[in-house]
């Protein structure tokens, strides 16, 4: 598979997950703020700030807003066009990568995504979101299902498929540990908290329910929610697919796939830091995570996971080291010393015959 | 428009004024031509409301599929559908195999003109075709006389666009021998009307344009590099920005090869190779959708960001082959153009099957006089421009517009062609209260392998503007799906 090609497939898919996981951040806050009550400025700068943080645009944000209102953030988040992760924005990165890809996807993939792209650039999007933004956010999410459930059921499993599959699950892996980071003020800086308020309760299950985690965690844990159980529940569970761990072990088996190289060895830098990362949260407890702190911990995690994808860009994706200078020259040098040769043979051929015949070049 | 109105037939024939023009559809007299009458019949039983409803839902399909190409210089990077239009151009079997056999005649003579120009020149010596004409033409690669191409083929896939005059007389209006596109559209375009009107098909044999993959695919078979059984094969494109983007994909997809671009290609000891993600793989033959000037830094413009350093210098070497050739482009000449019927007495002593348009050259000084004369009633066109810019209409232009084509032809003789105006026959087009006539053209697509096919019909364009003579897509064309029937009517 053609490197350039791997790459857009890498990144329409995960373009594809940011959109869907932006979405639901977004509709479970607003949805969120319904349930408090005597909302003044202040708090409401406190309820969006972390999310913005937690995307990672907080520097981006600034540039463009001067406060974290629920107008400013959701629009930052949604439509922004200057915002490189907004949902619009990741839906055309989807849509332009898709569309230099479109000899390896089905017409029904490319059709679905190009009609969310046309979707979210229409008036109609706008309309749509005024009026009900758990309409607007269920399209998107919905959307992005249908996409996953036709790659699914239509794509081949050949080496393309899999690095759809590395770009959804790296995605997926990093919006997960981003969204348990949301809250992290709220908790001690090591160690466990003991008890907590009301409030944080419906803010921890905001965010099981941005992970669309909720009904999965009920089935273990029941209706009582705290930070230690969301946190364990999202970073370490072998059977929630959206749980970090999880996500990295589909992650590695797909990288696995593509080069043929069995666990607990490795053929590149990408293979050896997924491995470890495997590792590290296989056998590591949620009391472990929550004395080196929570966010410490997480911090980590995404930090992991960018050198990752840096490996895999280098692995797969970038082997040209040459500009089109440089390019050139390799080509003039070759070419010059085939000349070289050329001559050299020919002289050999004549050497015995020197002054006989003249051949003009 | 009231319901009664919109719901009644269609008889799209009421109030129909084929003017003074040649109509494909309806005689002077005012009768239906034999070859539309089945089709007329069927139509009548859809409602005009009917007929709206299926071209809004082609028009959404096609931008839902993304069948459409980029608009230059729209920062929003816009894409547009290329407008269609539902009612098609038919063709009797006949007349389709007239032009069948007058496309065949002149892409042969086509290339043996560049077979001979870039070997012994004999057409030249003979004095046929004067040297000079050849020696100052854009696109004539010096650099290329003596190369071998592989079969001796230089036009892989020939655009030839026909045109009808006032009696309904065919004529060649240009050939299109470089990177011609358009073909997706005759593929999407029969596409929508299967969809649209499903029933016909059966009623009225129409013969199938879907082979057409299979022939470019076979026909670059056929040009591997020798010794290699199994060739890969790619598309070559400038990348998702060019305007015809979506058709590179399209063929790449339909032909299953895969579509590259120039970075994806590196050259190392005069052998081509993709980058993949398993290293270094082989290519044997590219479906070049790039220019010659931007297909090899090394050698053409060194400012090409688009191309592959060594490209050319591989092709030389025989271990690559290119489809088209490298320097086709001198046939696409408009001076050239004036010569071919020459060249098919001269290589095959034949008369053309199809005329040209009559056609006066600048550069001779008789013909240059009666143009400086007579600018008002031609069309004047750039030697080496297409997708009508470089284009002076005579009739439709203002003082200015003429004036600054008279300085230019002053100053650069050679790169300036004349023709009287064609009016050009007519179609009925569905405009927005019904039905009116439209000017069109008909690119056929030669493909050249190792024997000669042309899909049946081709692209129909249609100069949607009323009253507009330029069908070109990048100025307010369209198109139409083009029937060749199995019989004549």
């Amino acid at each position: 598979m053609l490197s350039r090609v791997a790459n857009c497939l890498f990144w329409m898919s995960r373009y594809v997950e940011r959109s869907e996981n932006i979405a639901r951040i977004v509709d479970v806050n607003l949805q969120l703020l319904l349930d408090f009550r005597d909302l003044d400025e202040h708090r409401l700068a406190e309820h969006w700030l972390p999310i913005i943080q937690a995307t990672g645009d907080e520097e981006a944000f600034f540039k463009l807003h001067s406060k974290a209102t629920g107008q400013t953030v959701t629009e930052f988040l949604v439509f922004q066009a200057e915002n490189p992760n907004s949902i619009v924005s990741s839906i055309s990165d989807a849509r332009e990568n898709a569309r230099m890809v479109r000899d390896q996807i089905t017409s029904e993939f490319w059709e679905e995504l190009n009609r969310l792209y046309l979707f979210v650039r229409s008036r109609q999007a706008r309309d749509l979101w005024n009026s009900s933004p758990f309409d607007f956010f269920q399209e998107i999410k919905a959307t992005s299902l249908r996409l996953q459930g036709m790659a699914d059921a239509t794509l081949m499993r050949n080496e393309g498929w899999l690095f759809m599959q590395l770009g959804k699950y790296i995605e997926r892996a990093d919006k997960t540990s981003r969204i348990l980071d949301v809250r992290y003020q709220t908790l001690p800086e090591h160690g466990v908290p003991k008890t907590i308020g009301q409030e944080e309760v419906l803010e921890w299950s905001a965010i099981l329910n941005s992970c669309s985690a909720w009904d999965a965690y009920k089935s273990i844990h029941g209706a009582e929610v705290h930070p230690k159980l969301v946190a364990e529940f999202l970073l370490l569970s072998e059977d929630f697919p959206r749980s970090f761990e999880m996500c990295i072990e589909q992650f590695n088996q797909s990288l696995r796939k593509i080069s043929a190289v069995p666990d607990g060895r490795f053929s590149n830098e990408a293979e050896r830091l997924t491995g470890r990362l495997l590792a590290e949260v296989q056998f590591c407890t949620i009391d472990e995570v929550f004395e080196r702190g929570l966010h410490q911990y997480l911090d980590d995690l995404q930090l992991k996971l960018n050198a990752i994808g840096a490996a895999i860009f280098t692995a797969y994706f970038f082997q040209s080291i040459k500009t089109m200078d440089e390019e050139i020259f390799v080509q003039q040098e070759e070419q010059q010393q085939q000349r070289a040769i050329q001559n050299e043979e020919f002289k050999m051929k004549n050497s015995g015959a020197i002054g006989t015949r003249v051949l003009n070049f | 428009m009231t319901t009664e109105q919109t719901n009644k037939p269609n008889n799209l024939l009421e109030g129909y004024v084929p003017d003074n023009f040649f109509d494909e559809m309806v005689s002077g007299t005012g009768e239906v031509r034999p070859h539309y009458k089945r089709f007329q019949e069927l139509f009548a039983g859809i409602t005009l409301k009917e007929f709206t409803q299926r071209c809004q839902s082609v028009d959404l399909a096609f931008l839902r599929q993304g069948v459409t190409f980029n608009v230059y210089g729209d920062s929003q990077g816009t894409e547009k559908i290329f407008p269609f239009d539902l009612l098609p151009r038919i063709i009797p079997a006949s007349e389709w195999a007239m032009l069948e056999r007058g496309l065949v005649q002149r892409i042969t003579a086509l290339n043996l003109f560049l077979h001979d120009i870039y070997h012994e020149q004999k057409i030249v010596k003979d004095g046929v075709i004067p040297a000079s004409y050849i020696l100052s033409g854009k696109h004539f690669r010096r650099e290329f006389t003596n190369f071998q191409v592989p079969k001796d083929i230089y036009i892989h896939v020939c655009g030839t666009d026909l045109i009808r005059g006032g009696n309904g007389e065919w004529m060649v209006l240009e050939d299109n021998g470089r990177c011609p596109s358009g073909v997706s559209y005759v593929l999407e375009n029969r596409r929508a009307l299967k969809r649209s009107f499903p029933g016909m098909f059966e009623h009225i044999g129409i013969r199938p344009v879907e082979q057409y993959a299979e022939e470019l695919l076979k026909s670059l078979q056929y040009i591997a590099p020798a010794g290699v059984a199994d060739p890969t094969i790619v598309l070559l494109t400038p990348g998702a920005h060019n305007s015809a983007y979506f058709e590179h994909t399209y063929l790449a997809r339909q032909m299953g090869i895969e579509i590259v671009e120039g970075r994806d290609l590196v050259v190392r000891d005069t052998r081509v190779f993709m980058r993949t993600t398993k290293g270094l793989q082989p290519v044997h033959v590219i479906y070049r959708r790039i220019d010659d000037d931007f297909l090899d830094p090394t050698v053409f413009r060194p400012d090409s960001a688009l191309g592959v350093p060594g490209l050319i210098h591989a092709y030389r070497a025989g271990n690559v082959s290119l489809a088209n050739s490298v320097g086709t482009g001198i046939a696409d000449d408009k001076v050239m153009y004036y010569f071919v019927p020459r060249m098919i007495k001269y290589y095959l002593d034949q008369d053309p099957i199809i005329p040209n348009v009559p056609t006066y050259l600048a550069s001779e000084e008789a013909d240059k006089k009666y143009m400086l004369e007579h600018l008002p009633e031609l069309v004047v066109k750039a030697a080496n421009e297409s997708g009508g810019y470089g284009m002076l209409m005579g009739p439709k232009a203002s003082k200015e517009e003429i004036e600054k084509f008279r300085v230019a032809i002053e100053a650069d003789p050679r790169n300036y062609v004349g023709q009287p105006m064609i009016s050009l026959s007519r179609h009925p087009t569905h405009v927005d209260n019904g039905f009116e006539g439209r000017h069109i053209d008909l690119r056929p697509y030669i493909v050249y392998g190792e024997k000669i096919s042309i899909v049946p019909g081709g692209l129909t364009r249609v100069a949607l503007r009323k009253g507009s003579l330029v069908v070109n897509s990048s100025q307010g064309g369209g198109s139409k799906d083009t029937w060749v029937l199995y019989g004549d009517e």
